[in-house]
């Protein structure tokens, strides 16, 4: 008897520890940041050097001139596009000054998220989903809880019918790129073709969707070409797609592993701001970004030529113990909070506004309606770049939600 | 309580009262164009950038090293530049002048 209630002790020390396991997320960045500031990787015979220091990092960001964005389209992507996209991404493969005046074309629309009625119909999006998950016996958080919220949410700021969303549900999660192959194009153009006929649709029927704002839209004194508003829209649903899914999912296997976070939470519901930006540092849901060198330059003591590849690495800076301390911990109620998740600089992401309502969004439901997430299995999403291994998520992860009441 | 005037890239004066939080949230609360405080106030966005009044520099302390960094790469800085997240409202800022930096 007392062995088994031993035994039984144990299984659950070793399950809570399971669990402790995947709200973790390891920086594998730590000595190559310390010791050099940067590492290296190949990617398709295109080699990046990638910096891992918070300060580069925003430097680099910062100097458009010497690290522009506007190379050949699908280069600053790693891995690189260029053989399977032709399209411009705008404005993030632009650089100022053309980029300024995109921008300014699109910056209000994707500031919609921060008015009272979005954050309502948002939460309303939140609210179905975590019903549906505590009513379900176990859910794979992944395909079942985060891809679909990230496209009925994404319908909002497209300010389309949610029905939509069922379309880009069904793709799956790996629409967008072969997961093994970053080559296959054939992935790619389920898109490419998809936002064709959303364009060639909302010419015929003009509507208060992004599509027919972008078709209005004068830039500089003329309208936007089909190319140019495809470039917008790739990019909105490409750059908001993994990223909002692993944001989402880290989220929840976060509160599974820190039952006590979202008491904290329910204690203190002004901190969800906070909280917000600080478990965005942790994740760091993208984790680097390519520039091209424009002219020989000098990087961390080593010569860069003119037209090779950098990358900005979000994920490290996250992480960079000279700006942050403890930053291998999650400090819910971090006060000064410098990070670089959203990119930094002209290129600050356009969809932040969105994902950090969806996130404070998700965790106002889980304070109000969830006790505690049990996590069943996990298998975690390594990324592989060069010397560096990087947890960037879930392949999948099956829950089990408890309801609060 | 507190009286503080924000004055926008337009010349509008706006003065507003406050008591507590930080003023970048007191001219979010008012939408104060030209602030607008994405990250919340953690000092990771530099989107409610201002210019203290110089005589009233003296009331608002100095930068922190990671509000300095952060202004390093924000356009049109000046001396008297500062994030409004990182003021917080108290009855010693009362009068207090600013101008929004975009």
């Amino acid at each position: 008897m007392r062995n088994q209630h031993k035994s039984r002790f144990l299984h659950q020390n070793m399950a809570l520890h399971d669990e402790m396991k995947y709200s973790e997320f390891p920086d594998p960045f730590d000595k190559a940041r310390k010791e050099q500031g940067c590492g290296e990787m190949n990617d398709q015979d295109d080699p990046v050097l990638m910096l891992l220091r918070h300060k580069d990092v925003r430097k680099c960001a910062h100097n458009w001139k010497t690290f522009q964005s506007g190379a050949t389209p699908g280069r600053i992507v790693v891995p690189s596009e260029v053989h399977i996209r032709q399209t411009r991404q705008i404005p993030f493969e632009v650089d100022p000054p053309q980029h300024t005046a995109y921008r300014a074309l699109v910056e209000d629309w994707f500031r919609r998220p921060l008015q009272p009625w979005y954050e309502q119909k948002l939460g309303a999006l939140i609210q179905r989903s975590l019903e549906e998950a505590l009513s379900a016996e176990q859910v794979e958080l992944v395909r079942e809880f985060s891809l679909p919220l990230q496209s009925r949410a994404l319908t909002l700021l497209l300010n389309i019918p949610l029905s939509e969303a069922e379309t880009w549900i069904s793709w799956g999660t790996h629409v967008f790129r072969s997961e093994d192959n970053p080559l296959d194009s054939s992935k790619a153009n389920v898109l490419y073709d998809y936002i064709d006929q959303q364009i060639a649709r909302a010419m015929a029927q003009p509507g208060e969707d992004l599509y027919s704002h972008l078709l209005a839209a004068d830039f500089q004194g003329r309208k936007l070409t089909t190319e140019e508003i495809k470039g917008v829209m790739i990019l909105t649903f490409a750059g908001g797609r993994d990223t909002v899914i692993n944001a989402l999912t880290n989220t929840l296997a976060y509160f599974a592993g820190q039952p006590g976070a979202l008491q904290f939470l329910r204690q203190q519901p002004e901190m969800i701001g906070r909280a917000t930006e600080e478990l965005v540092r942790y994740f760091s849901p993208l984790t680097h970004m390519g520039r091209v060198v424009t002219e020989d330059t000098q990087l961390c003591g080593r010569r860069v030529k003119a037209d090779s590849r950098i990358s900005l690495c979000w994920a490290s800076a996250n992480r960079d113990e000279s700006v942050f301390e403890r930053p291998n911990e999650v400090i819910l109620d971090r006060k000064v909070n410098p990070h670089v998740a959203f990119g930094f600089s002209h290129h600050k992401c356009l969809g932040a506004p969105h994902a950090r309502q969806l996130l404070k969004g998700l965790m106002h439901g889980l304070i109000e309606q969830v006790q505690s997430i049990e996590i069943l299995q996990a298998e975690e999403n390594m990324e592989h770049w060069g010397e560096f291994d990087r947890k960037v998520g879930f392949r999948r992860i099956t829950a089990r939600f408890h309801s609060l009441s | 309580m507190a009286k503080i005037t924000f004055i926008t890239s337009q010349g509008e004066h706006l003065t507003l009262e406050g008591h507590t939080g930080s003023l970048m949230e007191l001219a979010v609360e008012h939408g104060v164009p030209g602030i607008d405080g994405d990250c919340g106030g953690v000092c990771s966005c530099a989107t409610c950038h201002v210019h203290i009044s110089p005589e009233f520099m003296p009331l608002t302390g100095t930068r922190s090293e990671i509000e300095d960094d952060m202004l390093e790469f924000a356009e049109n800085t000046s001396p008297y530049s500062r994030l409004a997240c990182q003021l917080t409202i108290s009855e010693d800022l009362d009068g207090l002048v600013l101008k929004v930096a975009r």
